[in-house]
């Protein structure tokens, strides 16, 4: 029992420390512009472009679901408007970065484990290196800023869609007018809400790409290898999101 | 000049080098033979610092390169062509891209690096390749590819992983002449790490083969073929018993 815990123990600060190696050599790695910089923009198309119509796809639903979800809890006693409150606060605040945040973990953080795993056994990060590049300016630098800085660009699109889908649902199916769903979303509006998510959805980015690229490379054996890697980056993924989801919470509101 | 001093290495609690020790001087063709799993891709990684001994030391230009920083290992690695074993072509890169990558590292302009890119696939009888990308080339091909992007560095040194392995006799035959070609075309150093005695014969300098951890014998091509040693005869034989 005692072995067992020692074991796992040491395990978590060997998986700490190598997390703080991970970082270091990322910073080290950010002078080296000339060799992340093309990459960089590579990365910010792939992730940026073919994650907007699942994010987008996401979102419209969320958005459907939520205005109906808030007519049905409000009926008779709070007044409709405030579904117009409900769907803005709340894709802003919480479902547009946390639900999307999830599903690019599913999308990005797999499909770079899976890539970079994929390099690793297959020995390209290692011809990387005998090509005097350093892996992380070239491989990690620009997976990391890319998913950092378009994040909350592809969240603020889905909580545009959400609150459109919002706003057309109560004017298809709640009887609600335009300008009271207008006058519900701008009650209570306030700029931090606004930031908030779009600052949290930079946080997400951060680490779905860092525990992409933590987890693709420390990958070993063949397919099997590369299989649980891709595994391990998604579960990593969504239990850092929510996690942060709740620290920012504490921390910001 | 490449020298092995005293090297040990072990993964977790398995010992692969125990006190390897080898010079290979400049400009010749060094082979390392030996069992499979004896630590030679290991040893081949020492010298560009993909793996650092836990005792003794790899001297390259007389620096220990365990020793060296950031810097210094890239300075060493833009001096050293590496051919591995399933050529580790970039997949997301077409055959010139792949060709192309070290040599923009060194600061190329464009037009050089396509005139190397250009030379260097024709020198492996690869060229109007430049296109296609290495998953619709062959495992000769992508392994030609391989050698490519190494020349294409003009390095002093190349270290050839398992060049031979897994390719039918008339393609292996293929890869060494293209060996002795870039030896005697551009003058460099090589190490060719193979269980292939028939390619080691064609391609070597000298012969030496690493068993147990250390090297049991080191040659030219005509004193391993004549040796006396049982366990270099069992193996350049391919006796079972």
């Amino acid at each position: 029992m005692i072995d067992v815990i020692g074991r796992r123990a040491i395990a978590s600060v060997e998986a700490v420390g190598r997390v703080g190696h991970f970082l270091m050599d990322m910073v080290r790695a950010l002078p080296d512009v000339r060799t992340w910089a093309r990459p960089t923009i590579v990365q910010m198309r792939r992730i940026g472009v073919d994650s907007i119509p699942v994010t987008l796809f996401i979102a419209a639903f969320t958005g459907v679901v939520l205005a109906l979800q808030a007519s049905y809890t409000f009926t008779g006693a709070v007044p409709l408007y405030f579904v117009g409150t409900l769907v803005g606060k709340t894709m802003m605040l919480e479902l547009g970065p946390v639900i999307c945040g999830l599903a690019l973990a599913g999308r990005v953080g797999a499909s770079m484990a899976a890539e970079l795993g994929t390099m690793k056994v297959t020995e390209q990060v290692d011809a990387l290196e005998t090509l005097a590049y350093d892996p992380h300016a070239y491989l990690v630098v620009p997976r990391v800023l890319a998913g950092t800085a378009i994040f909350p660009v592809i969240i603020a699109f889905a909580m545009a869609t959400g609150i459109v889908t919002g706003w057309l649902t109560s004017l298809a199916l709640l009887d609600l007018s335009t300008p009271d769903f207008l006058k519900g979303l701008k009650l209570f509006y306030r700029f931090k809400d606004v930031w908030f998510g779009l600052f949290k959805s930079a946080t997400f980015g951060f680490t779905i790409t860092c525990v992409g690229c933590i987890v693709g490379l420390a990958t070993r054996g063949g397919a099997e290898g590369v299989g649980k890697s891709t595994t391990r980056a998604v579960v990593y993924s969504a239990v850092l999101i929510l996690l942060l989801d709740a620290f920012w919470a504490v921390v910001l509101l | 000049m490449i020298e092995f001093q005293d090297v040990h290495k072990a993964f977790a609690d398995n010992p692969v080098l125990q006190g390897l020790s080898l010079k290979i001087r400049d400009a010749e063709t060094v082979v390392i033979i030996g069992y499979s799993g004896t630590g030679k891709s290991v040893a081949l990684k020492h010298i560009v610092g993909l793996l650092h001994p836990d005792a003794g030391d790899v001297i390259v230009d007389g620096q220990a390169v365990a020793t060296l920083d950031r810097d210094g290992l890239t300075l060493l690695r833009q001096g050293i062509g590496y051919v591995f074993q399933f050529a580790a072509l970039f997949d997301s890169l077409t055959v010139a891209e792949n060709l192309a990558l070290g040599l923009r590292r060194r600061g190329l302009g464009e037009e050089e690096i396509e005139d190397r890119v250009r030379e260097a696939l024709a020198l492996v009888d690869l060229s109007g390749t430049e296109g296609r990308m290495p998953a619709e080339l062959s495992g000769g091909m992508r392994k030609r590819v391989g050698i490519a992007r190494a020349i294409a560095l003009r390095p002093r040194y190349i270290l050839y992983d398992e060049p031979t392995t897994g390719l039918d006799p008339v393609t292996a035959a293929v890869i060494d002449r293209l060996m002795v070609r870039t030896r005697e075309h551009l003058g460099v150093t090589g190490v060719v790490v193979t269980h292939d005695m028939r390619s080691a014969y064609a391609v070597g300098d000298r012969i030496a083969m690493l068993y147990e951890g250390r090297i049991r014998q080191v040659g030219t091509v005509t004193e391993i073929q004549e040796t006396e040693d049982p366990v270099v005869r069992q193996f350049i034989e391919g006796r079972p018993e």
